[in-house]
């Protein structure tokens, strides 16, 4: 269909944004890469009054080496975050979730930032985002802060992110020395996750040190499945010990149900996942 | 090249190049929404949603004052006028419908049309629906067919007393009942074959115009059926038919979807006409998922009866099949153009064929790619692979046992049906061939032995359908109102090029380049000299368009005849402007010559010419060179064919992939191969898309919960593996260039295939049936219920 009419600024830089946000009201947008935003508006789910579209800000359009961590721009593209060399070194589990997100003519519009602010409970980038322990930069009238993982994703279509700020930055910590993998259950090339796990393992002399599991589309934001990770802690790893580890990862899940899957199949799915994502990322 | 002569021999079975592609692929063409009138209005509809409500009060005060609007029309406005109607009252006790343009004060399906805006800007009309206030009582909806048919049902047309449509029983040969008492081994099964959503690459779309100071009214519409909608629309809105004028400009599939005549195109006919505007409307997907017709839904009830060594006997077909919430052009007679194909390829000795339509607060359905034979051959497919488990028998050697044989055509079938030829042992034994079954047949044991997660299943589909519709008397006896021939004209102009005018308008299938081959190897003209003009009431009057595969095999025949007439006419002034009798006169590849005297020639090229100026013609001659044929065809086309599937089951998370797939069709004479294999890849996506994704699922307050290419999933090119095909070549002996039909084989025979490669995969494990599409969830399910009968 056709979006309703709204006004339209293009802001060149962050305060920029922000600033034409304060002045639009309530009912202002972001406009990252357009490829959740566009559908919503098109189908007239949504009519905001304004958009400010970030597509020029240079700023966040970058990734930056900090040492111990990636400072992602929320304006860095979903292809790039799946081919950028850094990215692919240093936090492998982002840049293999990018590759499965959607096509690649919508990788190369998304953004990570849009993914992450979207908040869609069928999102990949927030679930790994979420297993990375990521913090997330925000810009408001008011300065910036830093919020992590576990406060930024606050349910569906909801983040930390309120209306008169903007997301700026993803900060990656590295994951040297880990093994990871994300396990993308859908039904066609191009679909959305009913069921997605990231998994990020450590394993010394055979045996799992550290583990950190994050669950797609299980409930309203990305959840951690606390119990698997500390399952795993000091098993051996083999492919028995993942799959009894994996058999808690749907415990305190609220997965919904779908045309595609209901509630009982996804947990099952989650189970099934977990095992193979764990023992993928560990190498089994 | 300059030898036009070699150039243009032997067209047809050449895999030349579709020369309507370049604009086709860019959009550079005339799309019916490229059009663009001066002066045009937009329509925008407000549709239902709710599935089935009284209108108690509509105010449309608000959007008539808004910018830009012009007027806002309800049900009110159109007292009684229908917006589309059934051609097909399939039984003398037919309970028909009355489908309203807008609706007056019920709407029965979410998409109904409520009211309508006309607009300046498809903008401003759009917003204005917003400002449209209605309120509704909400009724009971009834969604589900059994539920529909039982007693106290809420009833989708209260004023009817009934949601009972018709039932056709129809009395095909032998007698079940007697089969079924001496069988040693009666198998039952009920399949549903679910509702399925056309998605057209191009949505509706229509223009309709006043012509300036004449009567006439021009409707373009992205439909396939521009002939048959001119007369419908003259029948429902009282415009002489002389002043209408249908185009189906370039269109963007159709696959049944666009065999119809839609309220849409009614009212733009009526609004051009009322505001003397051109009108304009294109669909959203949206609106095209809610409200272009559906097509399958019906639950099959079958039973076949065999011999303990496998000879079968007689099936019995017992269909409910949905109508939705009105019947349109073919909606009750879609499920019986199956009734015919449940035997498939296998001789028996008894069918007992019964279909109940039933009315639901759904969109209605119709015809879609196959229209009742993928129904018919997924049914009898499936349930010959059964039979096969019941009695421990390969299911190949099972159907092998009970096919035609090649030399036992011609072949009257249990339902009285004529096939003319085929040869179902070539087409298998390539099929074979190509697959290399016996591999996969050990790795299938394999993969069981060592209890692997992912199982490997082999999937068989060996059919045939009926297509070509079809010979007019055949077609009356089946109550249908309209007749099955096709038209041509070729005329020769006088520099030499040619016009073939033609009853059948194309919407993706490459009619403009197969039928230019055809005429070519007839009249000796050079492909690229032929135009090919069709889909315009205006430049082609006669037609019965093109669906049910019938363009060629019916088509053909007419572009055939009216070649050759062609010929013979300019055979006659050859022989007098060569100064020999006509029986003298040879004609070869565009060049008329004396026999004996091969120096002595002329072409038609100038022959075309000669006509033209009649300066010199025979007596009794008249000018022009043209010819022109109505064709009524003998009988139906055969096509038939086998198709593999190797399925990989994944029995952890029910996922379902397809490894391999192989299809071997015979359409008798290919007239362009590439377009033939076009047609098959085409046909099997489709018909995969059914076996694994596709699917319409409504809640049971009637709202469709797959609305959206997210949740509505059809496959893409990177969900499907290379096909590997070929095809065995049997000439149709009923139809004059040897040809039958292609169009909608695949989409009729892969879906049994792949149904039947799962349910192999897992039926070790105690399943013998798995719901389309074969989803994750679907696949879960059935392992779990095998798993709770303590089967596995
Ligand atoms: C067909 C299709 C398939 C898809 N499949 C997948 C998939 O498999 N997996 C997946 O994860 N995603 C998928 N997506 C979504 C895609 O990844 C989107 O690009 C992403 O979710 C949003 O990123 P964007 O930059 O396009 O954001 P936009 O669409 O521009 O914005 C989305 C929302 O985020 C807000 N926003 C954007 N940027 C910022 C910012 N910097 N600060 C604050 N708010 C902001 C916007 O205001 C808006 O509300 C798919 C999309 C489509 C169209």
């Amino acid at each position: 269909m056709i979006p309703s009419a709204f006004d339209y600024v293009k802001a060149t830089t962050v305060d920029e944004a922000v600033a034409a946000l304060v002045a639009a009201g309530e009912d202002a947008k972001i406009l990252g890469g357009g490829q959740s935003l566009l559908p919503v508006l098109r189908l007239r789910l949504n009519a905001p009054s304004t958009i400010v579209d970030i597509s020029n800000v240079a700023e966040i359009r970058t990734i930056t080496d900090e040492g111990s961590s990636l400072l992602i721009g929320a304006g860095v593209t979903t292809d790039e975050v799946a081919n950028n060399a850094l990215v692919k070194a240093h936090a492998p589990l982002l840049s293999m979730t990018a590759e499965t997100v959607a096509d690649r003519a919508i990788r190369h519009r998304g953004t990570f930032g849009g993914s992450c602010a979207h908040a869609d409970p069928a999102g990949d980038l927030p679930t790994a985002a979420a297993a990375l322990d990521c913090e997330f930069v925000i810009a408001g009238p008011g300065g910036r802060r830093t919020v992590s993982a576990a406060d930024f994703f606050v349910d569906f279509f909801t983040t930390a992110v309120g209306p008169d700020e903007v997301l700026v930055a993803v900060r990656v910590p590295k994951t040297d020395g880990w093994g990871a993998h994300y396990e993308k259950f859908n039904r066609t090339a191009q679909a959305w996750a009913i069921v997605g796990v990231a998994a990020l393992v450590k394993v010394d002399g055979g045996v799992i040190t550290d583990a950190r599991v994050a669950l797609t589309n299980m409930g309203p934001k990305p959840i951690r499945a606390t119990s698997v990770e500390a399952a795993l802690k000091g098993q051996p790893a083999t492919a028995d010990a993942i799959k009894a580890a994996a058999a808690s990862a749907a415990d305190g899940t609220k997965p919904t149900s779908d045309v595609h899957a209901d509630a009982e199949f996804r947990s099952h799915l989650a189970r099934v996942l977990t095992g193979r994502a764990v023992a993928t990322a560990a190498g089994v | 090249m300059t030898d036009t002569l070699n150039e243009t021999m032997g067209a047809i079975g050449r895999p030349l190049r579709r020369k309507e592609d370049a604009r086709l692929v860019t959009g550079n063409t005339n799309w019916t929404d490229n059009i663009q009138l001066p002066g045009t209005l937009h329509m925008a509809f407000l549709r239902s949603s709710i599935a089935h409500a009284k209108i108690t009060h509509i105010d449309t005060s608000a959007a008539k004052a808004a910018e830009g609007v012009v007027h806002v029309y309800t049900g009110a406005d159109f007292p009684g006028q229908p917006g589309s109607t059934c051609v097909w009252p399939v039984t003398d006790d037919i309970v028909l419908s009355h489908y309203p343009v807008i609706c007056e004060d019920e709407v029965k399906y979410v998409g109904d049309v409520v009211a309508v805006v006309i607009a300046t800007e498809k903008y401003l009309a759009t917003d204005a629906l917003d400002l449209i206030d209605v309120d509704y009582e909400v009724l009971p909806a009834v969604v589900d067919m059994e539920a529909a048919l039982a007693e106290g049902s809420p009833l989708v047309h209260s004023d009817k007393g009934t949601n009972h449509c018709y039932t056709a029983p129809v009395p095909f040969g032998g007698n079940y009942a007697e089969v079924k008492a001496k069988a040693d081994v009666v198998v039952t099964r009920r399949f549903i074959n679910q509702r399925l959503i056309p998605t057209t690459m191009e949505p509706r779309a229509v223009v309709a115009a006043p012509m300036g100071m004449t009567d006439e009214i021009t409707l373009w519409t992205a439909t396939q059926v521009p002939h048959v909608l001119r007369v419908l629309l003259a029948l429902l809105t009282g415009i002489p038919e002389n002043n209408l004028r249908v185009v189906a400009p370039d269109v963007g599939g159709g696959f049944g979807g666009k065999l119809q005549i839609y309220r849409e195109e009614v009212l733009a006919v009526l609004l051009a006409k009322k505001l003397g505007r051109p009108i304009k409307w294109t669909e959203t997907r949206s609106e095209s998922i809610l409200t272009m017709h559906h097509g399958r839904d019906q639950i099959q009830d079958i039973e076949i009866a065999a011999t303990s060594d496998g000879q079968i006997l007689g099936m019995q077909v017992h269909l409910l099949a949905d109508m939705g919430a009105y019947l349109q052009i073919i909606t009750p007679g879609t499920p019986l153009l199956g009734m015919f194909m449940y035997s498939g390829i296998y001789k028996m000795e008894a069918l007992d064929f019964k279909c109940t339509g039933v009315y639901t607060n759904k969109t209605p359905t119709d015809a879609y790619r196959g229209a009742g034979r993928p129904e018919a051959t997924f049914a009898v497919e499936r349930i010959v692979d059964e039979l096969a488990a019941e009695l421990g028998m390969d299911p190949m050697e099972l159907r092998k046992k009970n096919w035609i044989k090649h030399e036992e055509f011609p072949y009257t079938t249990v339902e009285g049906l004529t096939y003319d030829t085929g040869n179902y042992e070539a087409a298998t034994a390539r099929a074979l061939e190509l697959f290399g079954m016996e591999e996969l047949r050990a790795e299938q044991a394999v993969r069981r032995a060592s209890g692997d997660p992912v199982q490997l299943g082999i999937g068989i589909s060996t059919f045939t359908e009926m297509c070509g519709l079809a010979p007019s008397r055949t077609l009356g006896a089946l109550k249908y109102v309209a007749g099955g021939w096709e038209h041509c004209t070729i005329r020769a102009l006088p520099t030499g090029k040619i016009e073939l005018v033609t009853g059948t308008s194309p919407h993706g299938q490459g009619h403009a380049t197969a039928w230019s081959q055809i005429a070519s190897d007839i009249i000796g003209v050079p492909v690229e000299d032929i135009e090919v003009i069709y889909g315009d009431t205006g430049r082609s009057p006669y037609g019965m368009d093109t669906y049910g595969s019938r363009s060629l095999a019916v088509g053909g025949q007419a572009i055939k005849a009216a070649g050759e007439r062609l010929v013979e006419k300019a055979r006659i002034i050859a022989a007098h402007q060569l100064e020999v009798s006509p029986d003298d006169i040879e004609f070869n590849a565009g060049t008329y010559s004396v026999k004996g005297d091969p120096e002595k020639a002329t072409t038609i090229q100038a022959i075309a010419f000669e006509a033209f100026t009649a300066h010199n013609l025979p007596d009794g001659v008249e000018p022009t060179l043209s010819g022109e044929a109505t064709v009524d065809p003998m009988d139906f086309s055969y096509p038939h064919g086998t198709h593999l599937a190797a399925m990989e089951v994944d029995t952890e998370t029910g996922k379902v992939k397809l490894r391999k797939y192989v299809a071997v069709d015979d359409c008798g004479v290919q007239i362009n191969p590439m377009i033939v294999e076009g047609q098959v890849h085409g046909g099997l996506a489709q018909g995969i898309g059914q076996a694994m994704y596709e699917g319409a699922e409504y809640d049971s307050n009637g709202n469709l919960l797959t609305a959206s290419m997210g949740d509505y999933l059809i496959p893409s090119s990177a969900d499907l593996p290379s096909f590997i095909t070929d095809r065995t070549v049997t000439p149709s002996s009923t139809h004059p260039l040897g040809t039958k039909g292609i169009g909608e084989a695949g989409a009729i025979a892969s879906t049994p295939a792949i149904v039947n490669g799962v349910v192999d995969a897992i039926r070790h494990l105690g399943v013998n049936d798995v719901l389309m599409p074969t989803s994750p969830q679907n696949v879960y399910r059935a392992l779990q219920a095998a798993n709770k009968g303590g089967a596995a």
